[in-house]
């Protein structure tokens, strides 16, 4: 009978352990892969425009499209898109729906982040306020879009990603920009989707390499 | 459980926690390494996307 509760009690702080291990994998761990993988994308991008010629082939999925850069969240604040939003996609970093607008294009410009785990991208993208700047760096062009609205959806709300955000059949007229991430965080419930507006876009200057 | 794995390794008592240190290392190397990438997808508690447009969602909703 002792030798069972004893048993039963080492299996239970076992379990607690692995417990702890896998949060600790989750919410640490998988932040390492995310960060090998930017680190990659972000140097293969930073030779891709230097390179001299301009290819017309569209970006490959899983390869890095943009920059994106938050002041709000600090000046260090920096993630490589990726093209597409499968999962193993979005574990190199946030990614870009493939199919909706490019960068500064008319239409909606889509991109999905992880909230808590694999860097977290998008963690603090409920701080945002009306007005903070999203800055979309492209091999030519720095685009500076501008956030005009914040929602919480249901994860079937497909509309937001439409080139009329909410309005599936409008045709575009206005460059937009629509970030969405898993809400509240540590939860699958509900989206928080954040809408911005270009406001600028500056040409590059291309360093002399 | 642990006592009787601790009785049956061999040697001293200097030995025995070695081993006893390398295995709970190669424990935690395999769940790390094998048994959480695979676990982790299933228990994905982190959904960025809306569905739709791609095929980007587990079974769970």
């Amino acid at each position: 009978m002792r030798t069972v509760i004893r048993g039963m009690g080492e299996l239970c702080i076992t379990a607690g352990l692995i417990v702890i291990l896998f949060v600790t994998y989750e919410l640490w761990g998988t932040g390492r892969y995310t960060e090998g993988q930017q680190n990659r994308l972000g140097d293969e991008l930073m030779k891709d425009w230097r390179a001299s010629r301009v290819t017309t082939e569209q970006v490959r999925l899983g390869k890095g499209l943009a920059m994106i850069r938050i002041p709000r969240f600090g000046k260090d604040y920096h993630y490589v898109v990726i093209e597409g939003v499968e999962r193993k996609d979005l574990r190199k970093g946030p990614g870009h729906y493939p199919g909706t607008a490019l960068p500064g294009q008319v239409g909606n410009f889509v991109v999905s982040g992880h909230r808590t785990t694999y860097s977290a991208p998008f963690n603090r993208l409920g701080e945002l306020r009306l007005g903070d700047k999203i800055l979309i760096d492209t091999r030519d062009e720095q685009y500076t879009y501008t956030v005009t609205d914040r929602r919480i959806v249901k994860p079937s709300a497909v509309e937001v990603t439409a080139p009329v955000p909410l309005h599936p059949n409008r045709k575009p007229t206005k460059r937009m920009i629509t970030l969405t991430t898993c809400h509240p965080k540590y939860s699958a419930a509900e989206r928080m989707i954040i809408f911005g507006e270009l406001a600028s876009a500056v040409r590059r200057v291309q360093k002399p390499t | 459980m642990y006592l009787w794995i601790w009785r049956r390794l061999p040697g001293t008592w200097q030995t025995r926690t070695a081993t006893a240190l390398g295995l709970v290392v190669a424990v935690a190397v395999v769940l790390w390494y094998v048994v959480f990438p695979w676990v982790e997808p299933k228990v994905q508690f982190d959904h960025g996307v809306v569905d739709g447009p791609t095929p980007t969602q587990s079974a769970k909703p």
